[in-house]
């Protein structure tokens, strides 16, 4: 019976829904039409969880285990954004449905979530992932699946599905602005490389190393990667101290970070009497470090809650009276939200909640409401960005001294890099 | 590159005092395990968990502390470090009468159950605490280094944590060997029918060297909390070198925990200042397997017969 109704209801609204378009475009013009509720049928053509009043999108992150840590800050705000859509009448007139599943800080339970999500709950997008450990494991039932995945986090590069879309930097824009920077402006020649033991840092490095010394014409005096979640780091000290660097550049991920900087600060090294950049350390990380620790040392990121513009000054308001006063946004935060608001322009674009459509719409979006300022989508399904670099205060928050002038073009597979 | 004679004695000085600060935090690990391990042979896996709760202790110490005014921030430490004893003690307590005595005899089982409790207390810790990592401030006057020449710093939290550790270990030392509760335990581990037949109450014995041992911990925790932050699953970062140190040594053998914890501080940061730390690291554990392969009891055996 409650079929019948349903079905009855449902023909009736899709009835008018029809009517509807026709009658504003005779009186309105075309703006009126884009605002009217399309039909179901048309914009769900390959089973997805979409039916006339919802959309069904993954949240899917690690909520326990060590990277609860850093993933927390992303939930939130893909949540906010969600929330904000909604707040704005959804998308092409659905409400989007949250279906939260926890990754646990376990690869394989990534996979196995990722295939819950697309196949028992058909959702129409995913946003989720953290480590580039959980998006590999992912990736391949994504692509078998054919679902889309936004992932946030800066990484190393040198993938480009399509069925992801990467809303952080790849290891080129936040690499190359920020070397350039330390050789032009703070006359450095000389440089260590530290880093957490794992594929992020030690791609990273490798790119470093070869902008140092082939493009810049500098010298790399050490190269050093702790395991992760080290915490004695008085011999790697006293090998810096020992090769006396211009600057230090770091990629010293999680609890590492506290002791990284606590100890390199006991050693005399503060950001006062040695040039350290980090990649890996955002507000998030200055919260646990105590910004006592890192005041004066550098950050090389596209985003820092301290950036002035309007739109930043709106997200931090909403994320603040959203998840508390005390909340404070890095730049994966930041990049996690914009996957939501991405992923609602890409879907209006192409009329359709279809993957396929979705990803052929999204290149050349531009996102003009982004914290970060404005971003672009590429055809390589990153995003053109800034780069930023912060120094940090002893409140925990930068201050912006430099900003690429222009935005960067994302590079994954970045020539005579690899 | 150029370097005085001046540079490579404050290098040389600066990497003994890494190796020895190292050393104090494995030892400061180890003893609760030393004792919890070592003396009772309860495999416990949610040791890491009990310095957790120290570090907890400490931080909301801290925070409580820290709004009474700058006396508090800056002495703060002082009144957490009982505390954290204190607390991880009790808690130690109540686990032991819930769990552990019910499983003294199977010692396979305790390493399954006490893994579920510190599975447990991880989702407690993020469930009040959050899942962000916390880390207290610094004291000013733990913080920075003492320079006896312009060119060596010598951290002082690494100082004050070699006075703790120094502190804790004669301490404990002194307990277990020196006291009138020290031989009931030790009595009670080398035979518990004949230490209940003299009219030792055993099972107050363990239950009170159980707690010990996790004060202990919550000591470490509480020390931890200097050099690096505290999130929910910390734990699970020391347990690994927490056992290393105590098997190395030889369970039940406080002095072998001592010297094991040397060895491997020294010898891991030694190769360290040479080769990197996740290659000492491979080579320090390649070391060690192949030590125990050799004696399988570790460096000093127990001639406690069982």
């Amino acid at each position: 019976m409650s079929d019948n109704k349903e079905f009855f209801s449902r023909r009736t609204l899709l009835k008018s829904m029809m009517a509807a378009p026709i009658m504003a475009s005779g009186v309105m013009g075309s703006r009126q039409v884009m605002a009217a509720k399309p039909a179901t049928s048309e914009i769900n053509t390959t089973g997805l969880a979409v039916d006339d009043d919802t959309v069904k999108v993954g949240i899917l992150h690690s909520l326990t285990g060590t990277m609860a840590i850093s993933e927390t800050g992303s939930v939130e705000a893909e949540t906010l954004a969600i929330e904000q859509i909604n707040a704005m009448g959804g998308i092409l007139g659905r409400k989007i449905e949250i279906i939260k599943e926890d990754g646990a800080s376990d690869w394989p339970t990534f996979a196995q979530r990722t295939r819950k999500l697309l196949r028992e709950d058909n959702v129409a997008a995913i946003m989720g992932c953290w480590t580039s450990a959980s998006r590999k494991a992912v990736l391949p039932v994504l692509e078998k699946e054919n679902g889309l995945l936004y992932y946030p986090t800066f990484y190393e590069g040198l993938e480009q599905s399509p069925n992801v879309f990467y809303t952080g930097q790849e290891a080129t824009q936040q690499i190359l602005a920020s070397l350039d920077w330390l050789w032009e402006e703070k006359g450095a020649r000389t440089f260590y490389l530290v880093g957490s033991d794992y594929i992020w840092p030690r791609t990273t490095m490798k790119i470093a190393r070869i902008h140092i010394e082939k493009v810049l014409g500098g010298k790399v005096v050490g190269e050093d990667y702790a395991p992760l979640g080290h915490t004695s780091f008085g011999s790697m000290i006293n090998r810096i101290r020992l090769r006396r660097p211009d600057a230090i550049y770091g990629a010293v991920v999680g609890g590492s970070n506290v002791a990284f900087f606590r100890q390199l600060n006991a050693a005399g090294l503060n950001g006062n009497r040695q040039l350290l950049l980090s990649l890996a350390t955002t507000e998030d990380e200055v919260l646990g470090i105590g910004g006592e620790n890192v005041e004066g040392c550098y950050s090389a990121m596209k985003y820092f809650q301290s950036i002035e513009n309007d739109n930043n000054e709106e997200f931090v308001k909403a994320f603040k009276e959203r998840w508390g006063e005390d909340s404070v946004i890095g730049d994966v935060t930041q990049a996690a939200y914009l996957g939501p608001w991405l992923w609602k322009m890409a879907v209006e674009k192409a009329g359709s909640f279809d993957v396929e459509k979705v990803a052929a719409a999204s290149p050349g979006l531009e996102f003009k409401k982004a914290p970060e300022g404005y971003v672009k989508v590429h055809k390589n399904h990153h995003l053109w960005s800034k780069t930023r670099i912060g120094k940090w205060r002893k409140d925990g928050q930068a201050d912006v001294v430099y900003e690429s002038p222009e935005l960067i073009e994302p590079n994954p597979f970045p020539e005579g890099y690899q | 590159m150029d370097y005085s004679m001046q540079d490579l004695m404050a290098i040389f000085a600066m990497q003994g005092f890494a190796g020895l600060s190292f050393f104090s935090v494995l030892l400061l690990m180890a003893l609760g395990l030393a004792i919890i391990f070592g003396q009772m042979r309860v495999i416990n896996m949610a040791h890491g968990e009990f310095m957790v709760i120290g570090a907890y202790t400490t931080y909301v110490v801290s925070e409580v502390m820290g709004g009474w005014g700058s006396w508090g921030a800056e002495y703060y430490i002082l009144f957490a470090i009982p505390l954290a004893f204190l607390v991880a003690f009790l808690v130690g307590m109540v686990v032991e009468v819930l769990m552990i005595r019910h499983l003294y005899h199977r010692p396979l089982d305790t390493l399954l159950a006490t893994w579920g409790l510190a599975l447990i207390m991880q989702q407690v810790f993020r469930s009040v605490f959050g899942a962000r990592e916390v880390s207290p401030s610094t004291p000013s006057w733990l913080d920075g280094a003492w320079t006896p020449t312009p060119m060596i710093y010598i951290p002082l939290n690494g100082l004050f944590i070699m006075g703790l550790t120094l502190v804790v270990t004669l301490g404990v030392v002194w307990l277990m060997y020196r006291s009138r509760w020290g031989l009931r335990v030790r009595s009670t581990m080398a035979s518990r029918e004949m230490s209940a037949a003299v009219g030792i109450n055993t099972r107050w014995v363990d239950r009170l060297t159980f707690a010990l041992g996790c004060g202990v911990a919550g000591i470490a925790g509480a020390a931890f909390t200097m050099i690096s932050s505290t999130g929910p699953t910390s734990g699970t970062l020391y347990i690994v070198d927490t056992f290393l140190v105590v098997v190395f040594g030889g369970a039940g053998s406080i002095s072998g925990t001592v010297v094991s914890a040397f060895l491997i501080a020294q010898g891991q940061s030694i190769l360290e200042f040479f080769l990197g730390s996740s290659m000492a690291k491979v080579l320090t554990l390649l070391v060690i397997i192949g030590i125990l392969m050799l004696r399988p009891e570790g460096l000093f055996k127990s001639k406690v017969r069982r």
